[in-house]
């Protein structure tokens, strides 16, 4: 076979998509670079969607947290401290186990049969687990952010006549993403790292349709040479790394684009790993 | 455990769930907490060695131990450390037993790795095939404890580097000028200075430390999510005491227990901060100072 069919065939693989049977014997390197890379379909999807996601529901739980009614503020802080709190791993493990005990055969919601067998599997239910997760931390970011908003700006949208919503929506929301978007980067780098734990936990790749990982230690077990399969995902990664800092550096620039150059918070990459 | 769990079956209500929770293989079970906190123990102050040294490379005179300090803090941060953890396991393993092949079987002539192999001469399997089952065991905990170091050996390079360069320059020069020697500065001045630093960036290391425990699970040691989901799953009436799936509930346990960890270890952590802010010319010790504690 030679390196091109090997793309026709196996690109899509992760998706379910052309040959069907992994490569059991002779494991090239175009093999290994072509199913990994098709893995790395699905840590894109778990990232970009969870990243989506969970930024609109980050945001609620953030102002939820600097709400001043208890009533609001201790289920924020509960969220939080739940999904900062806890392994990741045990998350998944759990999030798997619970919506196994869904009925088989669906809900009935007024007459209509709501289907559940989609929940356990990975692409809805680890989804929903990353997205619940990357929303804590993230709200974590954006209420430091929010609270080190500098009390002079308050004040001046104050004077100018800004009050309500007019003022949460063009000083305070603009000024807290604009502190928090160098942490918000990491926080989405990280993300994208973490969705390599998905098919290690409790959720099982249906059909060998696994991440980039998944297809790694795949290689790695068949061929006991961890030399290869593993530094290809961590080129992969890197790439994909890199990409996210240049895409989260133009958001950044943009906004601290009023301010004088050398004032707009610089993106440094903290390693705040595993969760 | 009690003489009354004898026969399983004729047991019920809250005999039973005594009995069950102090079976032999939830002894085992209560054990693996134990291995975790050992682990966490071990692998603390040995990746606070290894981030260490890889801090002072990092900022070192010459350019190739600068260059391995920087890779090595380098690392961990474009590649999700899970693949650092699945691939170090294997590649210590390789690496000790090729050692080991190397010294104890220097005639051997058949290649190492052959097509789908790696084949070292019998002599050199680490442990030896004939060794007894514990040391398989032990030999397993050892090979974790020595990725994990390595993996959060490089965090805390990053954080050690960070507080280093954090100390004021003033003070530095100032010693300089008194005369002591480039070894002086940084073992009398430098370092007693540079926790304070490095408090904040540790204890979040240390949180995240607890949070990556149960990866032991993928390193293949009979870890809490090990016996979690063995002891869980649905047990049928060939069992001693046979019940449905219970993983759920026993993952459950395993969420508080992480929590309960989480939550303590913060407030240690702040109590150690607030100890160590306190008459220091920074930002939380004027708020200490405002407060009049």
């Amino acid at each position: 076979m030679t390196c091109w069919e090997t793309i026709g065939a196996y690109a899509f693989r992760s998706l379910g998509y052309g040959e069907r049977l992994l490569p059991r014997t002779d494991f090239t390197l175009c093999q290994q670079f072509t199913l990994i890379g098709s893995g790395m379909i699905w840590n894109v999807y778990f990232g970009v969607v969870a990243l989506a996601f969970g930024f609109l529901l980050a945001n609620a739980i953030a102002f939820a947290k600097a709400s001043h009614s208890p009533l609001v503020r201790k289920p924020a802080e509960w969220f939080i401290f739940l999904f900062r709190g806890s392994p990741l791993f045990i998350q998944f493990f759990l999030a798997y186990e619970a919506l196994q005990m869904l009925p088989r055969a669906g809900i009935d919601v007024f007459g209509i049969t709501v289907q559940t067998s989609w929940t356990t599997k990975a692409w809805a239910g680890a989804l929903f687990v990353l997205f619940l997760n990357t929303a804590a931390y993230s709200a974590e970011i954006f209420h430091g952010a929010l609270r080190s908003i500098p009390k002079g700006d308050l004040e001046a949208a104050e004077a100018y006549g800004l009050t309500g919503f007019a003022k949460f929506r063009r000083i305070q929301w603009p000024t807290m993403l604009r502190l928090a978007w160098p942490a918000y980067t990491n926080e989405a780098i990280f993300l994208f790292h973490s969705t390599t734990l998905v098919f290690f936990s409790g959720f099982p790749a249906f059909q060998q349709r696994g991440d980039a990982l998944y297809y790694a230690s795949y290689f790695a077990d068949k061929t006991f040479n961890p030399f290869v399969s593993y530094p290809i995902v961590a080129g992969y990664f890197i790439a994909l790394t890199l990409l996210l800092i240049w895409l989260f550096s133009a958001i950044n620039t943009r906004l601290n684009r009023h301010l004088p150059s050398n004032m707009g918070g610089k993106i440094r990459l903290r390693p705040q790993v595993i969760r | 455990m009690f003489e009354i769990c004898a026969d399983p079956k004729s047991l019920e209500g809250l005999t039973w769930l005594s009995c069950y929770l102090t079976s032999g293989k939830h002894m085992n079970m209560y054990w693996a907490f134990g291995t975790v906190l050992l682990l966490l123990a071990v692998t603390a102050p040995i990746a606070m060695l290894f981030g260490f040294f890889g801090a002072m490379a990092a900022r070192s005179q010459f350019f190739v131990l600068r260059l391995i300090g920087k890779g090595y803090t380098g690392m961990v941060r474009g590649v999700p450390d899970i693949v650092f953890f699945l691939f170090f396991v294997i590649a210590l393993d390789q690496g000790i037993e090729y050692l080991m092949h190397l010294v104890r079987c220097p005639d051997w002539t058949d290649p190492v790795r052959n097509g789908l192999e790696f084949r070292v001469c019998p002599q050199a399997k680490v442990p030896l095939n004939s060794a007894p089952q514990t040391v398989h065991q032990f030999y397993g905990f050892m090979l974790a404890v020595l990725t994990f170091a390595l993996v959060f050996g490089a965090f805390a390079a990053n954080v050690l580097y960070g507080a280093m360069q954090a100390v004021p320059r003033a003070q530095l020069e100032t010693a300089e000028a008194y005369g002591l020697s480039q070894s002086q500065v940084f073992r009398r001045v430098l370092v007693p200075q540079m926790w304070v630093y490095a408090l904040p960036g540790l204890s979040n290391l240390w949180l995240i430390l607890i949070k990556a425990t149960p990866l032991l699970f993928l390193l293949g040691v009979q870890d809490i999510v090990y016996w979690a989901r063995e002891l869980g799953s649905a047990k049928t009436q060939a069992f001693d005491y046979p019940h449905p799936d219970w993983r759920l509930y026993y993952f459950l346990a395993l969420l508080v227990f992480y929590l309960a960890f989480t939550r303590v270890s913060e407030i240690v952590l702040n109590r150690i901060s607030a100890r160590l802010s306190k008459g220091q010319a920074t930002a939380a010790g004027e708020a200490m100072r405002k407060a009049g504690i």
